[in-house]
């Protein structure tokens, strides 16, 4: 698929005018103008504020992994960063606005990502994956040992102030929703362009290979160190999200590895290097469990415990998962074109035959 | 990835479709005169073990009312589970979820992570959030946290009674005056939780302290106990949580540290924390607000009425009376008697969250009222106010004898009056960075 995708990223530009623009502008309409209108708290706070964030640290660690090849299990890590960095700027600079608080943290924790991608300059692969889980478990210790990180907090666990920009306040579900749909709108279409760009191009061509990417001239330390810390921006920026806009609350334990290998599944789930497939990928990741348990509640909810119903669903998830995947090895994205292609056919077969 | 999204947009509304479709497959809305608790309970993962008993125990409790009283002077109590494996995130999911069926009496998610989560949408939606033996310490200052209530012991209290019992061990507290005292505590948020207070008492009463970490989970402790065994000291406080605290008495046997001399704290004293160790926990002693065992009156009743009709909710009939269970009834009983307080002012009749939570903050539990309820013994006796809101609990301790806990001390009462202004200087502090009129009891009870 590799290959694959430097032709469709080549190839697409030209036609992607018409009916992909009219989906985008559909999709935007209705999220931002319809959604905040009809959806509940529940579905704002429960479904859709953290789908978005989760999107996010994918479409991040979608740059570093799917675009460059680079594999990262420190995801959550860079999360927790962006999430403190932005807590400590808003306590100890009340004067300055949140939309640059968001923006430092994001370069704190692109910062953090730049150091621990040093080692992508020598290792590779399984070797590199290693490396990026020294800094998944540095971050967390360094949150859990250095009272300063949260305000010297008793419990360590720290809740941060009400959201707001620029004097409006967005604390309500709908507003935290908003404000998380806005930045994840700016940050994507941002990503569009660098993936479309040169630089982009550069990084495809360091990961499908890293020599020849050599050969035709492209710098490939600082491209590499470009995509870590893109990426650990962008990974930043969903960690400040997940902890003013969804939960309201920071605690290292929260940033775990756990947290790190859900969002590499939603790159392999969703598609990697594809920018629909991060946020395929966190819609499956958030929104099915939660489908799946309401279900085995629903059905089956007065004949067993929470517990057995609890395995049960993981076990369905898990089998599920293996299913797409076997299905389109190339994840969800693949999977929706591949479908969509065979029923435009057999629609426009039946308009042949008809016409 | 250049050609999206009309597809991204039929795969989002189709998900949302089905969404909304199970969503209108939830109970409909309950009858009249019902009061529900939502149970965000944990029954998977890490912390199965103390989800199972604390909620199994609460559970029994509801179970009994209804059997036995028919609810709440006629008001039946109704509940449900959701399963949050002790995830911040399946919590809140759980909160948005359960907070839609009418007649929400309390919060009981027995998880700290969870209820730091809820502390502003409770306020909001005003309904009591109960965190019983944990949760947000400065949460006792009810005049900032309205609806947050740390009932019977706060981390602060309990290392204060922790460090009382030593006292009477020793046989008083100018005893402790150049005694030594290790804390030995879980490299986490709430290890750390009490480092403070430990100094703060170690100063007050002239014993010197040393705290030690353990690396989560705590299942190497070779190092710190050769260092413990090193500086020789009278006692060792065991701030542990899971595996860690088995792990501790073993490796305490190993080294050579009497187990008599090692002291729990409150989530280092159920059964689950000392069978693993066999041997090695006998003589070890911990602190608990509610004695362990099945001889107490409501126990008995449980055990009757709820078990002997099937309707028991422990699968293994062996942990009824265990800690977590009892903690679970104890539990139980606090938020029965809260409602009733608020029945009682409002009428016999469904409460809102906001009544409820005006019962416990009247909820005035005596001996008397409290050996009426069958639990004498049990727990000693609660008084919380609108300023306390952990409501005085007494602590007592156990001692492992290799088969069952032991009570081997009086009802002990931390030293509140020490603690107060530390609460009161971080709950302050939290006012005024959320914009929190601070309440006047006296006004409050004025009204009322």
């Amino acid at each position: 698929m590799t290959d694959l995708a430097l032709e469709k990223t080549a190839a697409a530009a030209p036609h992607r005018a018409s009916p992909a623009l009219l989906g985008i502008g559909a999709l935007l309409i209705v999220a931002y103008g319809v959604l905040p209108l009809v959806a509940s708290e529940y579905l704002f706070d429960a479904i859709l504020t953290p789908f978005l964030a989760l999107a996010l640290a994918g479409l991040g660690l979608n740059i570093l992994t799917g675009y460059a090849g680079q594999v990262s299990l420190g995801s959550s890590a860079f999360m927790a960063v962006g999430a403190y960095a932005a807590y400590n700027l808003a306590l100890r600079l009340p004067g300055v606005p949140f939309l640059v608080d968001i923006l430092l943290a994001g370069l704190v924790a692109a910062a953090v990502g730049l150091l621990f991608g040093l080692p992508s300059l020598r290792l590779r692969g399984f070797y590199l994956a290693v490396s990026t889980l020294a800094a998944q478990f540095f971050v967390q210790w360094v949150f859990n040992k250095v009272g300063w990180f949260s305000n010297n907090s008793p419990s360590g666990i720290v809740t941060v102030p009400p959201l707001s920009v620029a004097g409006l306040p967005l604390d309500s579900s709908a507003g935290r929703y908003l404000f998380a749909l806005g930045v994840v709108t700016a940050v994507t279409l941002a990503v569009w362009r660098l993936v479309e760009s040169p630089t982009g191009r550069a990084l495809v061509a360091l990961r499908d290979h890293e020599t020849a990417a050599r050969v035709i001239g492209i710098p490939v330390l600082r491209v590499k160190l470009l995509a870590f810390a893109v990426s650990s921006f962008i990974i930043g920026v969903a960690g400040v999200l997940w902890a003013f806009a969804y939960l309201r609350t920071v605690e290292p334990a929260g940033f775990n590895l756990d947290r790190s290998f859900q969002i590499l599944f939603i790159v392999i789930i969703g598609g990697l290097a594809s920018l629909r497939g991060a946020f395929l990928g966190a819609a499956l990741i958030v929104v099915f469990p939660l489908l799946l348990s309401r279900l085995g509640e629903a059905l089956l909810g007065g004949l067993f415990d929470s517990g057995v119903l609890e395995m049960s669903q993981r076990i369905v998830l898990g089998l599920l998962i293996v299913t797409f995947l076997i299905a389109e090895p190339a994840g969800l994205a693949a999977l929706l074109d591949r479908l969509w292609n065979r029923a435009w056919n057999w629609i426009s077969g039946r308009f042949r035959r008809t016409g | 990835m250049s050609r999206p999204n009309t597809r991204t947009l039929s795969l989002r509304a189709a998900l949302l479709g089905a969404l909304l479709g199970t969503a209108a497959l939830l109970p409909a809305a309950a009858q009249a005169d019902e009061q529900y608790f939502p149970l965000q309970s944990y029954r998977v993962g890490p912390y199965a073990a103390g989800g199972t008993g604390f909620f199994g125990g609460f559970i029994d409790y509801l179970t009994l009312v209804n059997t036995r009283d028919g609810g709440v002077n006629g008001v039946k109590l109704t509940w449900d589970e959701c399963e949050t494996q002790y995830e911040v995130e399946r919590g809140v999911e759980c909160y948005k979820r359960q907070k839609n069926r009418p007649g929400v009496a309390a919060w009981n998610p027995l998880s700290v992570g969870i209820a730091y989560a809820m502390i502003d949408d409770v306020g909001r939606d005003k309904v009591p959030l109960i965190t019983v033996n944990h949760g947000r310490t400065d949460s006792t200052d009810g005049r900032v946290f309205k609806y947050v209530f740390p009932l019977l012991l706060n981390p602060y209290s309990e290392s204060s009674g922790i460090v009382n019992y030593i006292g009477t061990r020793e046989g008083g507290l100018e005893k402790l005056k150049g005694k030594k005292i290790v804390v030995l505590y879980h490299g986490s948020p709430y290890g750390k939780e009490t480092i403070p207070i430990y100094q703060l008492l170690a100063e007050k009463y002239g014993f010197s302290v040393e705290q030690v970490e353990v690396p989560h989970p705590g299942n190497e402790q070779q190092s710190q106990w050769l260092s413990i065994r090193r500086t020789k000291p009278d006692y060792v406080v065991l701030r542990g949580w899971g595996v860690m605290n088995p792990v501790a008495l073993k490796t305490a046997q190993k080294v050579g540290f009497p187990a008599d001399r090692i002291i729990g704290n409150v989530w280092s004293n159920s059964e689950e924390d000392v069978i693993p160790a066999g041997d090695a926990a006998k003589g070890y002693t911990a602190i608990t607000t509610q004695a362990s065992g099945a001889d107490y009156p409501v126990l008995q009743e449980i055990a009757k009425t709820v078990y002997g009709a099937g309707k028991g909710n422990l699968d293994d009939k062996k942990r009824i009376g265990s800690v977590y269970h009892n903690l679970g009834i104890v539990n139980g009983i606090l938020n029965v008697e809260a409602v009733r307080i608020a029945q009682d002012k409002f009428g016999k009749r469904t409460l809102t969250g906001d009544e409820v939570r005006w019962g416990f903050e009247h909820l005035r539990l005596d001996p008397a009222r409290v050996e009426a309820l069958g639990a004498k013994g049990l727990f000693h006796s609660i008084n919380v106010s609108v300023a306390n809101h952990e409501g005085e609990g007494r602590v007592t301790f156990q001692q492992w004898d290799g088969a069952k806990w032991k009570v081997v001390s009086d009802w002990i009462a931390p030293d509140w009056a020490l603690l107060r202004p530390i609460i009161e200087k971080s709950s302050l502090a939290y006012a005024a960075e959320h914009g929190i009129q601070v309440r006047d009891p006296a006004a409050e009870d004025a009204s009322n």
